[in-house]
């Protein structure tokens, strides 16, 4: 058997803003790098594209909970932001205590909340860098290097979470097709799927 | 939840923690911490590093921009700057007749409109002014209009403005020539403004009638880039010394 673990308006949501999170880390490289060490190119272009896919990051995820479409993603959401006592005891020892585990573990939920939020950061500093001029200088050298010192952190999580999804290809399916088998569930949500099988009690 | 008697694991359901809303606002505030006083924590993190590693956000280097996708390269021996217009005596300098003017050199900052700065540039040249004396500017003049050897970068500076004693026309700069990347072999250097007045690979001065706005002037930058935000025409750098 299988249940949905992401639908239709998530796995959208979901690519269109590792889509536009993909363009923006491959401009923000000649971006950041050129300008230190004086590498010349299409900078006005490239800047321009950063600009504008930065301006869209947050309308995939805002329209995703808007709506009576978004009922999953809002409960996922709530999911992500609830945490249980084991679930923190489990990320303080780093996985090994005991977890029956939500939807999602407390790895994955700190990677929304980490991209959720950087969403929020990058948006705020990139406009104090683009429109400076409605805003103290201070606070655009201080942009800049909030800007600059996240995009570091940002690239870490990024490829900590695109080598989770490639080692583990059931969960990199899920967000293609939407659906994981109730083996897989059994194994690694385990309360997630206690809570699908109250649901739905028809599917047995 | 109905569920919670059937839990025979130790989790409890019963106080879930908004963790997800705290580490949100945390590192949201954070980054406002960031942009209030990133600017005093750069300083001080930059005093200790110096020039820092060239890829850390942290180090007092330049980021170095143009506008053309490109470097105009403009030997010292065929370097010429031509001064033209509302003047007595039309001139093309050369890099050396330039270097045999009175040097000024001072030490001074430059800042970025965007907000990075690096402090503590050594900048050498000849002031502005006494190039207008050599020419010798005609009555009706107003405003002068800059070039660069880029052909699309442009700049603009009233005559008050020009006569500042901290602008120059700059051939070394961070005690050396200056490189081609910084504009070199000659460039401007407007040290009461932002760096976008400080024109790279300086060309032409041309005396005009009225003050032409700039290539960054025309795609919305103050055509009066003073430092304090300041918009009055002359206002000079209270920090000049």
């Amino acid at each position: 058997m299988r249940i949905l673990r992401f639908d239709r308006v998530q796995r959208g949501a979901h690519w269109a803003n590792a889509a536009l999170f993909g363009v923006l880390m491959f401009t923000a490289i000649p971006l950041y790098f050129g300008s230190f060490f004086g590498i010349v190119f299409a900078r006005h272009t490239i800047a321009e594209i950063h600009l504008w896919c930065g301006v869209a990051l947050p309308v995939p995820i805002i329209i995703s909970l808007m709506g009576p479409w978004g009922r999953q993603m809002r409960r996922d959401v709530r999911r992500v932001n609830y945490w249980t006592r084991s679930e923190l005891r489990w990320l303080r020892t780093v996985g090994r205590a005991p977890l029956e585990a939500d939807k999602f573990n407390p790895g994955q939920k700190l990677n929304v909340i980490f991209i959720g939020a950087m969403i929020v950061i990058m948006l705020g500093t990139g406009s104090i860098m683009w429109w400076f001029r409605f805003f103290p200088v201070e606070w655009r050298t201080g942009a800049t290097l909030v800007h600059d010192a996240f995009a570091y952190a940002i690239f870490a999580v990024v490829v900590g979470h695109i080598v989770m999804a490639v080692t583990h290809r059931d969960s990199l399916k899920s967000m293609f097709t939407g659906s994981i088998s109730e083996k897989w569930a059994a194994r690694h949500a385990a309360r997630w799927l206690k809570e699908v099988a109250e649901e739905s009690p028809s599917t047995d | 939840m109905s569920t919670d008697a059937k839990d025979v694991t130790p989790v409890t359901r019963a106080k879930p923690v908004a963790v997800g809303r705290r580490v949100f606002l945390g590192l949201a505030g954070l980054g406002a911490l960031g942009i209030a006083f990133g600017s005093k924590v750069q300083n001080a993190v930059d005093g200790a590093l110096g020039q820092g590693l060239g890829f850390l956000p942290f180090g007092d280097h330049f980021r170095i921009y143009s506008i053309t996708g490109g470097f105009p390269e403009v030997s010292r021996e065929r370097y010429r700057l031509k001064v033209s217009g509302l003047v007595d005596r039309p001139t093309t300098f050369t890099l050396a007749d330039l270097e045999a003017m009175p040097k000024t050199s001072f030490v001074k900052n430059f800042h970025c409109v965007t907000g990075w700065e690096v402090p503590n540039v050594a900048w050498e040249g000849v002031k502005l002014s006494h190039i207008l004396d050599t020419v010798g500017v005609q009555p009706g003049a107003v405003a002068l209009s800059f070039d660069s050897y880029d052909n699309a970068d442009t700049e603009s500076l009233s005559l008050d403005q020009a006569r500042l004693p901290d602008v120059i026309v700059a051939y070394k700069m961070l005690g050396a020539n200056v490189t081609t990347a910084h504009g070199g072999p000659v460039r401007l250097y407007v040290a009461p403004m932002f760096g976008y007045k400080s024109l790279k690979w300086l060309s032409g001065i041309r005396v005009v009638d009225t003050v032409e706005p700039g290539f960054w002037e025309v795609n919305g930058y103050p055509v009066n880039g003073w430092l304090d935000g300041a918009t009055g025409p002359t206002d000079p750098d209270p920090s000049f010394t």
